[in-house]
Order: structure tokens, then sequence, then C-alpha cells
């Protein structure tokens, strides 16, 4: 269920070109606020809590996820080149597999990492709460590139339904409808952060057993159809 | 002997019929697939390369459904129409790529741009390659496998003639060595130069098959018609129409144009001048006014 060389391409083709620049601009930026809060407010749990629930996990890892998520393979759809791809004796889920791993590997580079080493910076993991976002980034970045990469083999606008997904409906109206929040990836990753921080420091609407299911369902549903969508891949021709 | 058996294939988008009730056998050698733009040859195929399944019917390779059946591409290469490739990788990198996903290596890659004469440019990225490089290093990465099925959308497009003439001394080649080599063009003068044997699709529908005489002579000799302006169109008109060659005229007086149907191209192309001369009458103007490809397809379609 994996082939050295799309993942090869993948990467390549992820993190050549300018998609790099964007990828590397949203940690800088949590960094630089981490240290601009730290150094201004001292270290303070509640403030980490802010910046790491607020920006890192609510901003940063579903807007990596999309670039990483659809770039793994909406520009090959879009131009065609998946062609060379799709041409061989290779089967088509082992192609999704293998470009969801490098996507889940370039999420979590670029979001779940960046985001323990400013909460070490804000509070030096007091509360285990630097960690506690970070491993809930990193289960995030699973989902998010699953369904993100599913969205590119769906759509040829994955970038914009992935943002309006993002930003509209974790962030917009996870704060306004309760009943919305139960149905966010973002939520079930901080039922994970919940139980690691310590009693109290991170709360989430949805129960540890329910998100984990929950994340585990949309991720393998998203790749099994992913996958189906890729084998029923017609080229749209010069015609 | 590998052979594509398209049987009874129709495929359409929505409303669109874009191939209509098509049967066909391609065998080895060198096959042309002519045709407009429009005509449904980059559907045709998409189908045999198993991009797009049939609405109805079938399209085999030796008797192995290729919808859907990744396995097929062990004995497929495909030269698609559209450009895009990795350009951020070399050449090289690029066709050794597709080596390895048919679990192949080095030593294919290699030969493959031997193949096509792109060794001096491999390590070079694709970004900086003309067309016609373009084309060579899609061919390589087709060619990696050896297969037995040679599949190429237009694959003279933006090309220079020596390019041309190159890509075309290849395909001859493989041809000869007996593969099935299928390329789709709607240029008749390069499917003359480079296919024996011709399959013509005009709106879909397949309008001619067979040798490649014997589609030049239908297409020579299906009516055709001139505008002629001449010093004296009467005296013309009744020239002309003494011979059998012509088969009717239309003396215009509005425009001060002779319309003219010829029933044998090449005779009348001959008498024209001839007659005009032998009467003193000056040509001013010879159009043929029915030579778009169009009218010539849709008069196959008709015989």
């Amino acid at each position: 269920m994996f082939h050295p060389t799309v993942a090869r391409l993948t990467y390549r083709g992820l993190l050549g070109r300018r998609r790099i620049v964007v990828l590397l601009a949203l940690p800088v930026l949590l960094l630089l606020v981490s240290a601009v809060v730290r150094a201004l407010t001292g270290a303070d749990d509640a403030t980490a809590t802010n910046v790491l629930g607020g920006f890192a996990l609510a901003t940063m890892v579903p807007l990596i996820g999309v670039i990483a998520g659809t770039g793994a393979i909406g520009p090959e759809i879009d131009d065609g080149s998946v062609v060379y791809l799709l041409a061989k004796p290779v089967k088509r889920p082992t192609i999704i597999v293998t470009k969801l791993l490098v996507a889940i590997g370039v999420t979590m580079a670029f979001s779940a990492i960046p985001t323990l080493i400013a909460g070490l910076l804000l509070n030096g993991n007091s509360e285990r709460i630097a960690v506690a976002y970070a491993a809930a980034a990193a289960v995030a970045s699973i989902a998010y590139s699953a369904l993100f990469l599913l969205l590119a083999t769906l759509t040829r606008h994955a970038v914009v339904a992935g943002l309006v997904y993002a930003l509209v409906w974790e962030a917009f109206f996870g704060n306004l409808v309760p009943g919305a929040r139960t149905l966010s990836i973002q939520q079930w990753a901080l039922a994970l952060a919940e139980k690691i921080g310590a009693p109290g420091a991170i709360t989430s609407d949805v129960a540890l057993p329910t998100a984990l299911v929950l994340l585990a369902a949309v991720t393998t549903a998203a790749t099994w159809y992913a996958g189906q969508k890729l084998r029923r891949l017609t080229l749209a021709g010069e015609e | 002997m590998t052979s594509i058996e398209i049987d009874k294939v129709s495929r359409w988008f929505g409303n669109v019929v874009a191939v209509n009730d098509v049967t066909m056998r391609v065998g080895p050698g060198v096959t042309g697939l002519l045709g407009p733009n429009g005509a449904g040859k980059s559907t045709l195929i998409h189908m045999m390369a198993g991009f797009l399944a049939p609405s109805s019917g079938t399209v085999t390779l030796d008797g192995a459904a290729i919808w859907g059946n990744e396995q097929i591409y062990r004995q497929i290469g495909l030269v698609p129409e559209r450009e895009a490739m990795y350009d951020f990788l070399t050449g090289r990198e690029f066709v050794r790529a597709n080596a390895e996903l048919h679990g192949l290596g080095e030593d294919a890659a290699q030969r493959a741009l031997a193949t096509v004469e792109m060794e001096y440019a491999q390590d070079r990225r694709i970004s900086t390659y003309s067309k016609g490089m373009r084309q060579r290093v899609k061919m390589a990465s087709a060619l990696v496998h050896d297969p037995a099925v040679l599949l190429l959308d237009e694959p003279f497009n933006g090309m220079d003639p020596r390019q041309r003439m190159q890509l075309m001394e290849l395909l001859r080649q493989m041809g000869a060595e007996g593969r099935t080599v299928l390329f789709s063009s709607h240029i008749l003068e390069e499917v003359e130069q480079l296919a024996a044997h011709i399959e013509v699709v005009v709106a879909g529908r397949h309008a001619a098959s067979g040798d490649f005489r014997k589609i030049r002579r239908l297409m020579t000799n299906r009516p055709h018609r001139y505008l002629v302006r001449s010093s004296d169109d009467r005296a013309l008109a009744a020239a002309l129409i003494a011979d059998p060659s012509t088969a009717g005229i239309e003396v215009d007086l509005q425009e001060g144009v002779l319309r003219i149907q010829a029933a044998d191209f090449g005779r009348f192309t001959t008498l024209l001048p001839v007659v005009a001369r032998a009467r003193g009458i000056r040509l001013l103007a010879v159009s043929p006014s029915d030579e778009s490809l169009e009218s010539v397809f849709s008069y196959l379609v008709a015989a």
C-alpha cells in the first residue's frame, strides 16, 4: 500500500514550487507570536491555551491540512500529469494511500511540530499543554489530510471547498452552533488534548472514545472513497 | 500479436454524443486515427487507454477489458496530448520515475531516453524543454516498459518539421517491429506519410477504415466546388461545360463569378487553364470553395 516513487513525486511536488513558502508562513507566524507573547506576559497557562487552541489548532492545522491534502494530488489532476501515475500497473488505492501518508507527514511536520515548539515557548509544557496540543495537531493532521485529499479528487475547487470547511464550518459555525462542534475534526482532536493535558486545562465538547471513533471513521472512509474516485477518474479531453 | 478491439462503442457526455456506435480493430503496425477537431478521436483514445469508460459497448486488449484494469498498462504505452508532466523534475528523473512505476530501474530509463535521443538534455529540468523535447520525453516515458501497444494523442502538434520527421521515423520503426501503434491526427498529410492503415472518425462516427490509398481516392473523387473569376465568364462557362469533368456551372452575375462543380478533380484542374488559354480568357481568380477539412470528412461519411 506504499509506493516510494509515488511518494517521491508527491513530496517533491508539494515542497517544491511556491507551496513551501505558504507552508512555512503560518508556523513561523505561530512561533513569532508565541515568542512575543511569552516576552510580554511571561509564562501563563491560559494564554498558552488561547494561542495553541485559537490559532495553532483552530486555524493553522486546518490551513496546512488544506494545502498539503489538496496539494498532494489536486495539481496533478488539474494539469493532467496524474496520467503518468495512473497509466501504470500500480493499484489506485496504493497511489491514494501513499499520497495520504505524504500529506500527513507534511501536515504534521509543518503543524504538530511547530505547535509543540510554540507550546514550549509559551509555558514550557506546564500542565502538559504543549504536548496535549501537539498530539491534537498530529491526529487532526491525519483526518484533515484524508478529508482534503478526498476533496481534491472530487472537485477542481478543492482548496476553496477546504477553506470553507476549515474556516466557515469549524471556526465560524463551531463558535455559534454547539451542535456543529461535535462534527468538527478540531473538537475530536481537542478531546485527545483534554485527556493528555492536566485536568481542567483543556476542554472539548466531544468524549474521547466518540472522538477517536469519528476520527478513524472519517480518515478511513475518505481514503477509501478517494481510492474509488481515482479508479474511476476520467481525464477531461481537449475536445 | 496484440490488438485492441472496439466493439459497438458509444460514449456520451450528458446529451452530447462524442462517439457513436464505433466498431474497429487496431492491430500491429502503424494506424492513423484521422478526423477533424472535435470528432471524438481523443475520446476514443481515452477509452483505449483506460481513462474513460464506454457508455455502451466494449473496449478490449486481446480479450481483456481495458477499463478499470491497471494490469493492462504492462502492455500499453500512452503518450497523452496534454503538456503537463512534472516540470520540476529533470528528463532523466521523470523517465526513471516512470520506469520505477513499472517495477523497472535505471537501465530501462536510459534505454528509453536513448531511443528518443534525449540523453544530451536528460539532466535539464523539463520546465526548460521545448515542445519537441517534451514530446520525446513523453515518448520515452511510454516506452520504458517496452510495450506491445503504443497510443499517441496528436503527437505531432506543435512540432517543427525536423522533430516531426524524427518522430515519424521512430513510429515507423516501432510499427515495423510488430508493435501496435495508433496515433491521432487532424492533418491528412501527417497520416498519409506515416500510416498504411487509417481509421477516419467524423462527428463521433466511424466514417472510413482501411488502406490509405482507398481513402485518398474517396477524398479526391468527391465533387469539388470552385469559385472562378475571369475576363469572360460566359465564354469560359460554355467551354468548360462541354467537358465531362464539369458537372455544373452557375453564372453568378451579381457577384461576377462562376460557381463550378467539378466531377473529376484531376481532369478539371488540368482542363481549366488549357481551355482558358485556348480561348484567350484571363483567369483572375480560382479558389476551391469547400476545401475545409470538415467538408472533406463529411463527404466521406456520406460515401
